[in-house]
């Protein structure tokens, strides 16, 4: 065994990279991860396709008819109506929590903190890499949206202000996903954060328009937050630049935000904590 | 106490974790350029102190300086100016080893260029090769632990924290290993405290050691010197009545010290050999039976019995004998 040959070496000086170069640095980790992942987002991908063909294909004559569609054919498109829950199915809940998880269980998240990154960026450089997956998730429900024929009435930029809405959407549920994975550390009890997703999700107006609902189930999808953020994704497919709509949309992610972001940000400084 | 010799110091450090107090008191200075091994059984508190030096855990009480910096008020000071590889090497098996280097110069601050040229010059010392471009997952646990070392080198830190460096090592990484930190040491001029249970790894890498137990820091100083306290020599008396055979042992005159674990009896002398035939003749004499009787140098685990009444290796076993056990699991 030959002994370690000695070489003059390079001496550096550390420093604070700040906090939006930590951010990209850990971000950019993040997001190398995916394609090493396929395993994890070739399903999430068939899961919002086979609801989509499944809703349709049950729904789409009923609905467009009347009572609901209104009096002329073509007043209701259901394919149109459905691409906003097809886009909430594919990226509710599809986040890099599981790699945080692993993270902290191999001891990797111990040795990001050895390090003088920012403490916001090792939560924040994760929800980065949401923000690109959400859209890299959107891209294909929207392309089989353009084959079957729907169109955007608010045109190209709509589709823009969709997306924006759809990845604003993904960081702010996927809060609750980190709260668990910071607060756990543990894999199954990041996956049993799809309890969350049911209620939040399904009691919507997820299948028939929201004025079509009666009784309790309407009282709690009016209350719903992601009830208007489905609308506001309607509106921009639907009707065009319909600001109630979006503000409604607005509100509904902020309202989810303001509770997920606060729980997401405690559980990373109680699991900083040197206490 | 400030002073620009000490890399490390520590003074009077206590952690607690609820009622437990695993670390009891440690004070400890750590020159520069100097590599301190800090040696002790699971559980001694090796790890908490470990944490505590490199910023991951506060201290309940007493305080701490590395590099010229408090652990407690100016970590992020501290961080800039340490490496740390801690015992479960923490890497992420979804990068390659080219990936996680330029991640944790990023992350260091350093521009793109001064960490390649870091990385061309760590690649080398640690010997990483064309591994350096696939992913961590398909690393063997020697290769991970050199690309942990090299990732904790990478921002050119004065002092490196190594947690049980070799624990679960082949003898040949081991080995490997030690040149590594042997090379660090005197090539980079880096101060290195290490942890360890293994007494040969602390006498082979260590210019001093601290023993802690019980989280009480219960000796210091060179090895060498350490074991010269002991004695020059060990009679090693393996016996069936420990107690009959210390009375019977008193009477022999030139014994420095009798220290006894379960059956076995360590008893220090400045000239063994001269001695040996004295000991066999009295335990002879009061009827002691005898299983076996070896004349030895001291070793640091002789050290750790007579400051601790325990023998270390009880619970630690040394790497020769984890790499004889792993030997006779592969045969059977």
């Amino acid at each position: 065994m030959s002994a370690v040959e000695a070489r003059p070496m390079t001496n550096v000086v550390a420093k604070r990279a700040g906090f939006f170069r930590d951010m990209g640095s850990l971000g950019g980790r993040a997001l190398r991860s995916v394609p090493r992942d396929m395993e994890v987002f070739v399903p999430a991908l068939i899961i919002p396709v086979f609801f989509f063909a499944i809703n349709v294909g049950m729904m789409q004559d009923l609905l467009e008819g009347p009572p609901f569609g209104g009096a002329a054919p073509g007043d209701f498109d259901y394919k149109a109506f459905q691409i906003p829950v097809a886009v909430l199915f594919a990226v509710t809940g599809l986040s890099r929590a599981n790699v945080m998880v692993l993270d902290i269980q191999s001891g990797y998240f111990d040795r990001l903190a050895l390090t003088p990154v920012n403490r916001l960026a090792m939560l924040l450089g994760f929800m980065v890499a949401d923000m690109a997956l959400a859209v890299a998730m959107s891209i294909p429900v929207l392309i089989l949206a353009f084959a079957i024929g729907v169109e955007f009435a608010t045109g190209p930029l709509g589709i823009v202000a969709l997306l924006a809405l759809t990845l604003v959407w993904a960081v702010v549920y996927n809060g609750f996903t980190y709260a668990i994975a910071l607060k756990t550390g543990n894999p199954a009890a990041v996956n049993t954060s799809f309890i969350i997703f049911f209620p939040l999700v399904f009691l919507t107006p997820l299948f028939v328009p929201q004025d079509a609902m009666t009784g309790w189930m309407a009282t709690i999808v009016q209350y719903n937050p992601v009830t208007y953020v489905l609308g506001g994704m309607r509106a921009l497919i639907s009707e065009g630049w319909a600001l109630g709509d979006l503000l409604a949309a607005g509100a509904g992610v902020g309202v989810v935000g303001l509770i997920t972001i606060p729980l997401a940000t405690l559980a990373l400084l109680g699991r900083i904590r040197r206490a | 106490m400030t002073d620009s010799t000490y890399a490390i110091e520590a003074t009077d450090l206590h952690r607690d974790f609820g009622d437990v107090r695993a670390v009891k008191g440690v004070t400890l200075a750590v020159r520069r350029g100097e590599i301190y091994g800090f040696l002790g059984p699971n559980g001694a508190g090796k790890t908490t102190t470990l944490r505590i030096l490199t910023t991951l855990l506060l201290p309940s009480s007493g305080s701490a300086r590395v590099a010229g910096h408090d652990v407690v008020s100016d970590a992020i000071s501290v961080r800039l100016k340490i490496g740390t590889a801690l015992q479960d090497v923490g890497l992420d098996a979804k990068q390659t080893g080219l990936e996680l280097l330029r991640l944790q110069g990023s992350l260091y601050g350093l521009s793109r260029r001064e960490t390649n040229r870091r990385i061309e010059e760590l690649e080398h010392l640690v010997d990483i090769g064309d591994a350096i471009n696939r992913l961590i997952g398909t690393y063997s646990g020697g290769m991970k632990r050199r690309l942990d070392l090299a990732a904790s080198l990478i921002h050119s830190p004065e002092a490196l924290f190594l947690d049980e460096p070799t624990t679960g090592l082949d003898p040949i990484s081991r080995s490997r290993v030690w040149e590594y930190v042997r090379a660090i040491n005197k090539e980079m001029g880096v101060t290195i405290f290490l942890t360890t249970q293994y007494l040969e790894e602390a006498d082979a890498l260590a210019e001093r050691v601290g023993i802690i137990n019980h989280g009480v820091l219960s000796a210091e100083g060179a090895p060498a010197e350490l074991k010269r306290a002991v004695g020059a020599d060990v009679i090693v008396a393996n016996v069936a009545d420990p107690e009959q055979a210390r009375a019977a042992l008193d009477r022999v005159q030139s014994i420095q010290k009798v220290d006894a674990y379960e059956n076995e009896l360590s008893i220090s002398a400045t000239d063994g050999a001269a001695l040996v035939s004295d000991v066999a003749l009295a335990l002879n004499q009061a009827g002691v039976g005898v299983n076996s009787l070896t004349l030895r140098t001291p070793t640091l685990d002789d050290v750790f019995l007579q400051i601790t009444g325990e023998r270390m290796e009880a619970d630690a076993e040394s790497p020769q004998r984890e790499s004889e056990r792993q030997t006779a699991e592969a045969a059977s």
